[in-house]
């Protein structure tokens, strides 16, 4: 089966986010990046089904050019090539975004690979507008189910069964193959990238495109950071001294 | 300038999130707010007092399991009937899901996870939340109807009043709206007190150091009747397993006291305990920025405080 894997780019905000003078981003200078947490499974996922499977598994990511980073992490996990539809520094929106992975996925179909699954994140770690997912499955007409937490091929890989968390437990949806699904961390634990995935990951394919930006129709104008707590923690001491103290907090709270 | 709201439902109560998204809709419309209810017990959680919505339609389907095309369809065709200025729902799972579709349906602009939204001459002004909460976002919608989800806990719930009008209607499906469905429901594996419903949680984070060393962790908890959890750097170093993980990706908690162990305080880490009523910090680090957010702190090494603290837990219960 040939899978394909949307992911994103993202910082590693650390303890404190810190905004651009201009408040319209975060200012990223010292920071690291990685692939949003539950794209970073919905890739691992993709590379099992496809050792367990067989097929082809493709990551793509929407991004600047430094995204690249992201791609290649990807492959070196084990993700056999790579689609870069390369940005300028503006953020686009949630249906600029599904349109153009929605172009770039018929454009693998007319180049010959129809991909039978295709993965997104249930939502990415900085803008978080839950919705890629069902616009792609939409244009495409195919099913689509989120927040996925386990995912399982039936019917000798003709249909999914999958699982959502619900309440205090799980529901489960089976659906026919071609699908879009999006997931949550916590579907597997993803690997490290070995070195010699890092070595294999250069050179392997990877398709760079420069889609054009539609207007926006939702329109980030500015950031800021929510009131802070105003806290200002009271030291019951230090080491095993502080015992004691503990112990009177948790009866202060009826909680010993 | 009407609105209408998607009002989720369980045992044939509205949930409080979709009355939130009631209280954002009354804000914003000056007209009539309309609610509309999918699936089993929908009428009786209409009958119960939806916070003044002036009409409750409730959709009949076939299925009464969630299927959220066919949510979305409903969704759908009362915009088409009512044309309200402005479409809400909880920013719940269930919630993002259907307005996505119905977003995807329409070819519409969908904010998610508003604290506030206020018309425009082309669309909304809304306020919406990122990274887990954050970070906050103003921003310009730009479509009609205005669809958007609510941030959970960002405005009080509607009272839980009045008496709408009941009117039922079966929506007009396309083909494949059911494929979705839920088939099966499965509960949790029982054993111990769930993260979401102890009443103190002690997690531990990459201080802790291995999967053998969370003994110490468990101990407290153990004692105090709580729950165990952690962060994320320990699932991902496979010492815990992702259901115990506290964050932005992991379980959302709220309980009376949270205890956080050589947990530095990441951003995604806040995400998921900032509904704390009292946090407890114990870290070795006096600069770890979980500090700033804690009631009380600890500055030690947990694996001295916290058998200590166990210690002196079964000292003070002695009769």
């Amino acid at each position: 089966m040939d899978i394909l894997v949307a992911v994103k780019r993202v910082p590693v905000t650390g303890g404190r986010i810190v905004l651009s003078d201009d408040n319209r981003a975060i200012d990223t200078r010292h920071l690291g990046f990685t692939i949003s947490p539950h794209e970073e499974c919905a890739a691992e996922e993709a590379v099992r089904i496809v050792e367990n499977h067989g097929g082809s598994s493709t990551v793509l990511t929407l991004g600047p050019p430094e995204a690249e980073e992201q791609l290649r992490d990807s492959l070196a996990v084990g993700v056999d090539r790579a689609i870069h539809l390369v940005t300028d520094a503006e953020e686009w929106d949630p249906q600029a975004t599904a349109a153009a992975i929605v172009a770039a996925i018929e454009a693998e179909r007319a180049a010959g690979t129809d991909h039978q699954l295709i993965l997104f994140g249930n939502e990415s770690a900085d803008a978080a507008n839950f919705q890629i997912g069902a616009r792609v499955a939409r244009a495409l007409g195919r099913p689509f189910v989120s927040g996925v937490k386990a995912l399982a091929l039936e019917d000798g890989g003709a249909s999914l069964r999958l699982e959502q968390e619900a309440g205090s437990g799980r529901d489960v949806y089976r659906v026919p193959l071609p699908a879009v699904v999006s997931v949550k961390e916590g579907l597997n634990l993803p690997r490290y990238p070995s070195v010699p995935g890092r070595l294999r990951a250069k050179r392997k394919p990877l398709d760079a495109s420069t889609p054009a930006r539609p207007a926006p129709r939702l329109a980030m104008r500015s950031l800021s950071l929510p009131p802070g707590s105003g806290k200002q923690a009271r030291i019951l001491g230090r080491g095993a001294d502080a015992a004691g103290e503990v112990v009177a907090i948790l009866a202060e709270l009826g909680l010993l | 300038m009407d609105a209408l709201v998607l009002i989720e439902h369980d045992g044939g109560e509205a949930d409080d999130g979709s009355l939130q998204a009631v209280t954002l809709a009354r804000a914003y419309a000056d007209g009539a707010v309309h609610a509309v209810l999918v699936g089993a017990g929908a009428a009786q959680a209409a009958a119960g007092g939806l916070g003044g919505v002036a009409t409750a339609f409730v959709a009949t389907l076939e299925a009464d399991a969630f299927a959220p095309d066919a949510w979305a369809c409903a969704v759908c065709e009362l915009i088409g009937r009512l044309s309200p200025a402005v479409v809400l729902a909880a920013g719940s799972d269930r919630g993002n899901d259907v307005m996505a579709r119905v977003a995807a349906r329409l070819d519409l602009p969908l904010a998610a996870n508003c604290t506030a939204a206020d018309p425009t001459e082309s669309g909304a002004a809304v306020m919406r939340v990122r990274w887990g909460g954050s970070l906050l976002e103003e921003a310009a919608l730009v479509g009609s109807p205005v669809l958007a989800t609510t941030a959970l806990h960002a405005v009080a719930a509607a009272p839980r009043e009045g008496s709408a009008s009941v009117e039922h209607f079966a929506p007009a499906l396309e083909a494949g709206d059911l494929a979705v469905l839920v088939t099966e429901h499965v509960d949790a594996a029982g054993g111990g007190v769930s993260l979401t419903d102890a009443d103190v949680v002690v997690s531990g984070g990459r201080g802790v150091g291995s999967t053998e060393a969370f003994a110490v962790v468990e101990e407290l908890a153990q004692l105090l009747g709580g729950a165990v959890g952690c962060s994320r750097a320990v699932t991902m170093a496979g010492w815990r397993p992702h259901s115990d993980q506290v964050g932005q990706t992991g379980t959302k908690i709220a309980p009376e006291l949270y205890i956080a162990c050589g947990i530095s305080g990441a951003t995604q880490h806040m995400a998921g305990c900032k509904g704390a009523k009292h946090l407890l910090a114990i870290n070795a680090d006096a600069e770890a920025p979980i500090f700033a957010s804690a009631d009380y702190a600890v500055i030690g090494d947990l694996h001295e405080v916290l058998p200590a603290v166990s210690e002196a837990i079964r000292k003070a219960r002695q009769p």
